[in-house]
């Protein structure tokens, strides 16, 4: 069961998109998972052949569960292979001796008798052996036993999906100003350079191929996040681990309420259409909920834009792992001071909050200059 | 196809081999005039004349000697010891010469000698012709071990036996001489080193080889009526054992039972446990379960002999147990 998200625990398989026998490559989707975020299509991350499915349609599991095992693109073999590391041995503290040293089984701890298929079968299927009752020899737990346990483990009280949505990111939110320490700097730019470069390509195009602002914004972002790795890692362990790609999260509101942040994978390598495309793409999935595992989880930075709602700035809540959150406000027609003259030119208002773990102000201020840069030469995006 | 006794397909096999290779020749007690303790060799003596069918003295170390002898200078010997008991008196001469030569030699030398003994008990043969010692044999690397339990095995793993350039030995169960089965001549040698599945199932493996298999497919079809679906893998091959055949069984019913008419102590059913417990660890759901003859000499008196040896309602009490019904 993959982890669509920092908090998300579990996860209900909804379809099998595959079968045992079957041949897949890395990318292909091969089942689908309802999440706190809807239901979302899991993709295979590696190519070979469907060898057995683990958990049924209608189970839900916890992150990390096996769903199903697959064999690398190698020639078959009847050798199942080595053995996975044995889990730890689970021992109670042994009762001091009381002086009857001729009853040392009577004294002995009782480890749990499982047998070592059933053990690990329970692991699979997230089963606490613990609270299994064994019917094999001596008690013994056994594979049935298992199965038993996980098909009757009570399914977790119905919640309606836009309040488990709601629950998730409440999570994520609590957990980000909980423990990520916030800081926050703003710089307003002026937004005329990108406008007229975005009505002179718009202008010659087919409306189903324009650009928004949007995809100058995710292009400037990735692009300046070459220079302040910090703002495109994680904090791990006291450290700052930066991410090896750069995956552009970006949020977006569904009209159901809640939301969800699809990330624009290598935004940093695509050329300004390809991002464009992948941004139509992800944004309409999302409004229709088929959003695929590994866009939802991938995101390495967040970018959020309230430029609909004409609000001025965005002062966002980290999302994470991650270090850095960019919000950007309406680009407005304001005011703007130009060899002594005010004049009037649409202006944005560029936020960062960053992780202070991982950064300090004067980077983000600096990373916020190199994006200014960026924007005012739209043509080299 | 043809119907035919275990004895009848081994002495086809005899025959079709000293008809087809001049080099061939089949010397041991009593194979001769008297046609062979168990008959299997009956009138070849008069077809194939004294000079390719050889009775030897009681002398087993000196016979399997020569035997190793003729396999060196260019024959094809197939050598025949009465039982295995008596095989003892010639084991040094399998342990420190016939398993030994191609490697002592640099690989100058091989050992092409075929030995063919009965094995097991149940026939009231006493201490000293009823124990099954195969399991001792297959300790020893350089030679093959070879337990065939049908009809058609006991032809073709014969003249797998005569085509391998090293020496092998074959167990002949002695209850197996006179079962009938159906021989396909045409089918050629069978492959040394390859287990049988001979009755698939999904619950649990009975793992067992000669003159055992047809009590673990009784087994299986009691354990069947009680709604237990056993899988038989007979291992034909004792040395070199299809481990892969044998793991993936039990990765496929998770339980393992083993018969062997050997003692348990030591025995040839502690090495496939203790396979199970290197490469199937994690596929086991049930403890290992061992079906073995008591620890004891095998006994004379027709009861006592009985309880001796692996029986049915045993191995089925045994798997039961594995279910937590036992």
């Amino acid at each position: 069961m993959p982890s669509l998200g920092s908090d998300m625990t579990a996860g209900r398989l909804v379809l099998w998109r595959v079968t045992p026998g079957q041949t897949v490559k890395r990318g292909d989707i091969i089942a689908e998972v309802d999440t706190d975020k809807g239901v979302i299509e899991v993709e295979v991350f590696v190519s070979g052949r469907v060898e057995r499915l683990l958990v049924g349609e209608g189970a839900t599991v916890p992150v990390g569960t096996a769903l199903a095992v697959i064999s690398e693109d190698t020639p078959p073999r009847a050798d199942p292979g080595p053995p996975p590391p044995s889990p730890p041995a689970v021992t109670e503290p042994a009762a001091a001796p009381s002086g009857s040293l001729h009853t040392p089984e009577a004294a002995a701890p009782i480890r749990q008798r499982i047998s070592p298929s059933a053990r690990r079968l329970a692991r699979e299927l997230g089963v606490d052996p613990g609270r299994v009752s064994g019917t094999g020899p001596g008690g013994a737990i056994t594979r049935d036993d298992v199965t038993r346990a996980a098909a009757a483990k009570s399914p977790p009280a119905p919640v309606d999906a836009p309040m488990r949505m709601r629950q998730a990111i409440a999570r994520a939110m609590s957990r980000s100003n909980r423990e990520i320490p916030h800081y926050y700097v703003t710089h307003r730019i002026s937004f005329d350079a990108a406008r007229d470069f975005l009505e002179r390509t718009n202008a010659e195009r087919p409306p189903g191929e324009r650009l928004v602002a949007g995809a100058l914004l995710i292009r400037a972002v990735a692009l300046a996040l070459h220079d302040f790795p910090e703002l495109n890692a994680r904090w791990e362990d006291d450290a700052v681990v930066v991410n090896p790609s750069i995956h552009v999260g970006m949020a977006i509101s569904l009209r159901g309420g809640g939301l969800v942040i699809p990330a624009v994978a290598d935004a940093d390598r695509l050329s300004l259409d390809q991002v464009m495309s992948r941004l139509r793409d992800v944004v309409e999935r999302a409004r229709r909920g088929q959003l695929r595992s590994s866009e939802l989880a991938q995101g390495t930075i967040t970018v959020t834009s309230l430029g609909e709602r004409g609000v001025e700035s965005v002062a966002g809540v980290i999302y994470p792992p991650q270090t850095a959150l960019v919000g950007f406000g309406t680009p407005a027609v304001r005011p703007w001071v130009v060899d002594g003259q005010v004049v009037a030119k649409p202006v944005l208002s560029m936020t960062l909050a960053g992780d202070h773990r991982a950064s300090d102000g004067h980077r983000g201020a600096s990373f916020l200059a190199r994006l200014e840069k960026l924007l005012s030469e739209p043509s080299r995006l | 196809m043809t119907t035919l006794t275990y004895r009848e397909a081994i002495r086809v096999a005899l025959s079709t081999a000293l008809d087809a290779d001049p080099r061939v020749l089949l010397m041991g007690e009593d194979v001769g005039r008297y046609g062979g303790a168990y008959a299997v060799s009956k009138g070849l003596l008069e077809r194939f004349g004294p000079e390719r069918i050889r009775d030897t003295p009681l002398a087993e170390s000196g016979f399997l000697g020569a035997g190793i002898g003729a396999a060196l200078g260019g024959l094809r010997p197939i050598v025949e010891i009465m039982t295995v008991n008596f095989s003892l008196l010639a084991l040094d001469q399998v342990v420190n010469n016939a398993a030994t030569l191609r490697h002592m030699s640099g690989g100058q030398l091989s050992v092409p000698l075929v030995v063919r003994m009965a094995t097991g008990g149940g026939r009231q043969l006493a201490a000293q012709h009823s124990h099954s010692l195969e399991g001792w044999y297959a300790h020893v690397p350089g030679i093959k071990v070879l337990a065939p339990a049908t009809v058609q095995d006991a032809h073709d793993l014969l003249l797998a036996a005569l085509a391998d350039p090293d020496p092998v030995f074959l167990f002949e169960h002695q209850l197996l001489y006179p079962t009938e089965g159906e021989l396909d001549e045409a089918r050629g040698p069978a492959r040394i080193g390859e287990a049988l599945v001979r009755r698939e199932g999904h619950d649990v493996s009975l793992i067992t080889y000669g003159g055992s298999l047809g009590k673990a497919l009784a087994a299986a079809s009691e354990l069947a009526a009680a709604g237990i679906s056993a899988e038989v893998i007979d291992l034909r091959t004792l040395r070199p054992l299809d481990t892969d055949t044998v793991c993936a069984s039990v990765t496929r019913t998770h339980r393992a039972v083993i018969i062997d008419e050997g003692w348990k102590t030591g025995s040839f059913s502690a090495e496939v446990a203790a396979l199970l417990a290197e490469r199937a660890f994690y596929e086991l759901d049930a403890p290992i379960a061992r079906v073995c003859s008591a620890e004891v000499p095998i006994p004379y008196a027709k009861h006592l002999e009985e309880a001796a040896l692996p029986r049915v309602p045993a191995i089925v009490s045994a798997t039961l147990e594995l279910f937590g019904r036992g």
